[in-house]
């Protein structure tokens, strides 16, 4: 039997645009099907929260290649089709329009949807937002910010992002988050408190350690009111709500994958079943040479695993080697981490977070482990190599901002030889 | 439609032409060109898209920024006088015959 499609990959995102790309750009000759959600060709979500909430690019220059990209290549991607059903025996997936396609190798690429607070908590109403797709953000582009009132709940990397864009269209925005410092999860306290300030700066509202315990509505069903854990109620026209991801796990468990909290893969993302693979936001990499099994929801590793797959599918056996990295941008802040921050790592601050421009590195037993780079790019390339290189270094010599990174690093290196 | 060559560091030369108003970087991932990476799609944040401007061509540029001259120091390969990130040139008219050596390494 002929099967419709060598690789089919379920999820239309920026993974499955690049594991396509890559296959090609390794002259991988067998055919491809792409079969995703939403209403488009794979496009990039970074600038969602960022440039293109601002109204500065369109749509059509987030797409990672232009549609005709996918023709040219064999590329077959269904926009607009969700798969209801996977049959691993059978080798097959149904659609849900009721159409079967079969294939030889699959690929989970379904990445995450926002975690939704409970309708006992907050119903659904027209004027809250969840955020991860273009058309979340086109609902959100298409309503007044000018002196309007925006709460945010959460004060991960998306709350802080979208905050500083409708701080510079002119809303009013609060952001609250419940535990007692920002990006809490992802980083150390002294960025957290940079983030704090810098938003209290610029006019945000920003509550932490504060819970929303009430929402009000209006009789048309709005929200226009959040009552706070310390009594305080704040008038809303808008509700933005961003407290994390919930991987698409669930059509990978129903098929008889392995999952626990993503799907569970190896290091060249091979899931539990022959012939089946994941990428990207889904997938929770299991074999880290000791480490627990982590799920990493950013743009760069979704690009990291098309590589590797697609090095994979192609005979070559190379494992991603960099440190996981993440950037954001905030007003006219850049910040540009590496590694991973765990809470018992030794913090080397370089530089002054009173003039914007310093980082933070992070140290393991004298190796640095992960960085954190507000408007110090030298730091940051510097960093990463010294993190991918498990390069010892002298905390006191590193903290020098007198001295390139590099350079102190070495200085360092000759000292405990 | 202006043509821009790429040129491998094997001497092979990868010509392509592409509309007016896209970015170097996208027209190079889109015509799967070896070595121009792109990975954070031309936010200023990976400098995986790093190329070498054959030198007539470097002062017909637009000037670089303050920020794309901090990413340069992000390069894998030593940036040059005539390094540039393609994701921050913008394909015109007047870049028609551009020619551009790709670095042995990005990231």
């Amino acid at each position: 039997m002929t099967a419709d499609s060598d690789l089919l990959i379920i999820g239309g995102g920026q993974a499955a645009g690049e594991l396509a790309a890559a296959l090609r750009s390794r002259d991988w000759g067998g055919s491809i099907a792409i079969v995703g959600e939403e209403d488009h060709v794979p496009y990039t979500r970074p600038p969602l929260s960022k440039a293109y909430l601002r109204g500065e690019v369109e749509a059509a220059d987030l797409y990672l290649r232009r549609p005709d990209f996918y023709d040219r290549h064999g590329i077959a991607v269904s926009a607009g089709v969700a798969v209801a059903d996977v049959d691993l025996e059978a080798q097959t997936v149904t659609l849900d329009d009721g159409r079967v396609r079969t294939w030889r190798k699959l690929v989970f690429a379904t990445g995450g949807r926002p975690r939704r607070l409970p309708d006992s908590i907050l119903r659904s109403a027209p004027n809250v937002h969840y955020i991860r797709t273009l058309a979340d953000v086109d609902r959100l582009k298409a309503v007044r910010t000018d002196g309007a009132s925006f709460v945010v709940v959460g004060g991960g990397y998306v709350g802080l992002e979208i905050a500083s864009v409708l701080r510079s269209l002119d809303a009013q925005v609060t952001l609250v988050e419940a535990a007692d410092r920002l990006l809490g999860r992802v980083t150390s306290p002294v960025v957290s408190e940079f983030f704090r300030r810098l938003h209290r700066d610029r006019g945000v509202d920003v509550r932490v350690g504060t819970a929303v315990v009430e929402y009000q509505y209006s009789d048309a069903g709005n929200v226009i009111g959040a009552v706070l854990s310390d009594g305080s109620r704040i008038a809303v026209d808008q509700l933005l709500v961003g407290i994390g991801i919930v991987p698409n796990d669930e059509l990978a468990a129903r098929a008889g994958i392995d999952v626990d909290g993503g799907i569970l893969v190896d290091r060249f993302c091979r899931t539990s079943a022959n012939d089946v693979f994941a990428v990207g936001d889904v997938a929770k990499v299991t074999d880290l040479d000791g480490e627990p099994p982590r799920r990493l929801e950013s743009m760069p590793n979704a690009v990291s695993h098309a590589r590797v797959l697609a090095d994979y599918l192609s005979g070559v056996e190379q494992p991603a080697v960099d440190p996981p990295w993440f950037w954001s941008d905030q007003y006219d802040i850049k910040l540009q981490s590496a590694g991973l921050v765990v809470p018992d790592d030794e913090l080397v601050i370089r530089g002054n977070p009173d003039e914007r421009r310093f980082s933070v590195l992070y140290l393991c037993d004298g190796v640095v482990t992960a960085v954190d780079a507000i408007g110090s790019p030298a730091d940051y390339a510097a960093a990463r190599k010294l993190i991918a290189q498990r390069v010892p270094v002298d905390a006191g010599i590193a903290a020098d901002p007198g001295r390139r990174l590099l350079e102190a690093a070495l200085a360092s290196a000759g000292t405990t030889d | 439609m202006p043509e821009v060559t790429f040129t491998q560091p094997s001497g092979e030369r990868i010509t392509v032409s592409a509309d007016v108003g896209r970015s170097l970087m996208k027209v190079a991932v889109e015509n799967l060109v070896p070595g121009i990476v792109g990975e954070c799609g031309g936010d200023l944040s990976c400098a995986t898209c790093h190329v070498f401007v054959d030198v007539p061509w470097v002062a017909k540029l637009p000037p670089m920024t303050a920020e794309e001259e901090q990413m340069l120091d992000v390069t894998a390969e030593e940036p040059t006088a005539a390094s540039r990130l393609c994701c921050q040139i913008t394909l015109t008219e007047d870049l028609d015959g551009l020619s551009l050596h790709v670095p042995e390494t990005q990231r």
